[in-house]
């Protein structure tokens, strides 16, 4: 039961990470800003460039 | 005891796979099933990782868990961020992870199910997850640098413009096949092009609702899209009820080319967050759903394959596209085996957020292994489709007969029985119209999982549910592929262009946006236009150049990758790289030779543009009924001709100047000198490392 809880824990972090709602938490972190549409919005613009150069394969 | 335990366990796993193995290869006149293929490939993913992946990490590479990475040495929280193995691992595996490893194995199964699942496995095993793996490490040894950027540091300028050359042209490429994918998808089908349209307005309300009402809550709105898509496949089977609205849905292959070009256009010059995030975050939901789904499907299901192993077309007659097994089911299968743009996206984000090098092993090898699996899916549920309508769904008019009585009587004949009131009967359990000529892979596929997927869930009664969500599951992937490859064109011609003028390089200026954005889906527009006026279907043509184009990535890669090894001190170990590359250039040469100059006209380019030019025009009138253009499709013709050939030369001139760099440091004449970043102790030394 605590291995099954452990890999759905690890399961979700893996998702958070894909879907960049971790790298959102390390910017609010380095930033220290709290969420909110303006950091999201500073968020997005400091990853316009790594997001929109990163090719995605066939 | 232990020790003992662990060797008899992996001798059972060796015995097993060598036993499927045999089966899959030897088994003749009677079906097999589908789960010797599971057992096949997870045995030999297992001893890869186990024992391949591992020499390669203490022998040749030298993995060293006291080595601060660029992640650890360069973090600045942005791109550089020692992140979890696991996390990494999801990121690399989601980037990799395209439609070419379930549309490559599909074409490929007209030459039965063995020679697509061989090259799968081998490929993946000593090939793709070799390529991906080393090239990671590498790119974190030298602080995250591009491909392109070692090929210049390690090999020569040259080799790094070829890169540079080579990865723009395999992205034209690329995305015209794609495109071409998704018109012969959606062609005259209301029910897909609807739920396919309504995604484009679903991504732009996830853009509005990460940035305006829940910022950064990216798993809940991607949960919500995936809901409305859900909601826009039934609405779909609504619209294909409706006389009214299935006529304005249902479009021409001319049309839908002209929407996909004007949607390329605008994914480049729209902003991210409003587009290409969105689409990108539901585009990895589904993808990443679908495969578990369709894996535990295919467990549940243990369907029995309906194609032979080996077909009568692997002497090169076959009606998918043309060209014997070797070299053409080399190229058609990438992505699962073996592909050179993994190699992009090996050196390009993932290298900047390993936290230590034993990681790369998993990360590298680990990825491409669970990608290939992918690939064995898709043969799977190819190859449970009866062969007939396999091979009626997938050929061209040009190749079986312009009406669909022509076309069963034609597959019939070649022993591969089907009837038209089987098609329609096919047609209309998925909801289709018709499924005749619908060359590309997608629908075949889609057909193939809608089987599986209802035999496990759901009953015959959902099978046109589970169609047109295939459909749509693959559509959005490529659509991704499109709207990301084009931003990633603009960029590459944006900085190649400020080197000519400074303002055209800036990145934001909205002229030079439109400017390239123009010029990059002009590229790919073309080669989709072209693909469409093909009487053979134009995958015929096109996904063989994109086969070859990205075998050759694969080659420069390996190029880099064999001296970078040799410049090491570790020649005696460069054969990991140098076979799968001598493998790649003679199966990629030999490819584009053939494509250039086969006397086939179904084969080679310049024969086809010959026997086009010397047609007397009433007749060819009478054949195809699309002649009308003749210079046009001969230009055609010549210009892949030469696409091919200056590709050819290219990665030629690459592997000479490495060979060259080889021969001079085994020898002595060259002191070897490789650029890697210096050698600083990790502070996480203390801690687990893989």
């Amino acid at each position: 039961m605590r291995t099954l809880r452990e890999f759905f824990k690890t399961l979700l972090a893996v998702l958070r990470e894909i879907f960049d709602e971790n790298a959102y938490q390390r910017f609010l972190l380095r930033t220290n800003s709290v969420a909110s549409v303006e950091s999201y919005r500073q968020f997005q613009r400091e990853r316009e460039t790594s997001m929109a150069t990163k090719p995605r394969c066939c | 005891m232990k020790r003992v335990a662990k060797v008899f366990l992996w001798m059972a796993v060796a015995a097993l796979g060598a036993l499927s193995l045999a089966t899959i290869a030897w088994h003749r006149g009677e079906a097999i099933n589908a789960m010797w293929l599971v057992a096949a490939a997870l045995c030999s993913y297992a001893l890869g990782y186990r024992f391949y992946s591992k020499f390669l990490a203490a022998k040749v590479l030298t993995l060293d868990s006291l080595r601060a990475t660029p992640a650890e040495r360069l973090e600045n929280g942005r791109d550089f961020i020692p992140t979890n193995k696991w996390y990494v691992f999801g990121h690399h595996f989601a980037a990799i992870a395209g439609p070419g490893p379930l549309v490559g194995p599909v074409l490929a199964a007209q030459f039965g199910y063995l020679p697509g699942t061989l090259w799968i496995l081998a490929g993946a095993v000593f090939g793709g997850c070799v390529q991906d793996f080393i090239i990671l490490a590498f790119s974190v040894r030298r602080d995250g640098k591009s491909l392109g950027q070692m090929a210049r540091d390690e090999v020569s300028k040259v080799a790094g413009t070829v890169a540079f050359i080579a990865v723009i042209s395999i992205l034209i490429i690329l995305l015209a096949v794609v495109s071409l994918i998704i018109v012969n998808a959606l062609r005259s089908s209301p029910w897909g092009a609807f739920t396919v349209g309504m995604t484009i307005p679903i991504a732009i309300l996830m853009g509005i609702y990460l940035r305006y009402l829940r910022p950064g809550k990216v798993l809940e709105a991607s949960i919500l899209g995936f809901i409305l898509v859900l909601l826009a496949i039934l609405g779909g089977q609504w619209v294909s009820q409706s006389p009214s609205l299935a006529n304005i849905f249902t479009l021409s292959g001319a049309t839908l080319a002209a929407l996909i070009i004007l949607y390329g256009f605008a994914a480049s010059a729209l902003p991210v967050w409003l587009l290409l995030a969105p689409r990108d975050y539901l585009s990895t939901f589904v993808k990443l759903g679908t495969i578990v789904i369709l894996t535990l499907g295919i467990v549940l299901v243990r369907p029995t394959l309906q194609m032979p192993a080996l077909t009568r077309f692997i002497n090169g007659t076959g009606p998918v596209f043309a060209g014997s097994v070797f070299p053409f089911a080399f190229i058609t299968v990438a992505c699962g085996a073996i592909s050179g743009f993994h190699s992009l996206i090996s050196s390009g984000t993932t290298p900047k957020m390993i936290a230590r090098e034993p990681q790369t092993r998993m990360v590298g090898y680990g990825a491409m292994m669970a990608e290939s699996l992918v690939g064995v899916m898709a043969i799977i549920a190819a190859c449970t489709l009866q062969p007939g309508a396999y091979f009626a769904v997938n050929s061209g008019a040009g190749m079986v007969g312009q009406t669909p009585q022509a076309a069963v009587v034609t597959i019939t004949n070649w022993g591969f029985p089907v009837t038209s009131d089987e098609m329609d009967h096919l047609a209309g359990s998925v909801g289709e119209k018709t499924l005749f000529f619908r060359t590309g892979g997608a629908p075949a596929f889609a057909l193939g999982m809608a089987k599986i997927f209802s035999a496990s869930l759901g009953g015959s009664a959902v099978t046109a549910l589970w169609y047109h969500f295939a459909i749509m599951f693959e559509v959005l992937f490529i659509l991704t592929v499109l709207d990301a490859g084009t931003r990633v064109g603009r960029f590459m011609v944006q900085d190649a262009l400020g080197h000519i003028w400074e303002p055209m390089g800036r990145t934001s200026w909205y002229p030079s946006i439109l400017v390239t954005s123009a010029l990059v889906v002009a590229a790919w527009g073309y080669f989709l236009w072209q693909g469409l006026q093909d009487p053979l279907g134009g995958i015929n043509s096109l996904w063989p150049l994109f086969g070859i184009c990205n075998q050759l990535l694969a080659a420069v890669a390996l190029c880099v990758a064999t001296t970078i090894i040799v410049k090491m001190g570790r020649a005696r170990y460069m054969w990991v790289t140098l076979l799968p590359l001598c493998w790649l250039v003679a199966v990629t040469f030999t490819a584009s030779w053939q494509k250039i100059f086969h006397s086939n006209p179904l084969i080679g380019l310049l024969a086809h543009a010959n026997q086009l030019a010397n047609s007397h025009p009433l007749a060819a009138d009478q054949i195809a009924g699309q002649m009308k253009d003749l210079p046009r499709r001969i230009f055609n013709d010549r210009l892949d001709a030469v696409v091919a050939g200056f590709l050819l030369v290219l990665v030629a001139v690459v592997v000479v100047e490495s060979a060259l760099q080889w021969i001079s440091v085994i020898s002595g004449r060259k002191q070897a000198e490789i650029k890697e970043a210096p050698f600083v102790s990790t502070r996480y030394a203390t801690e687990e490392p893989a």
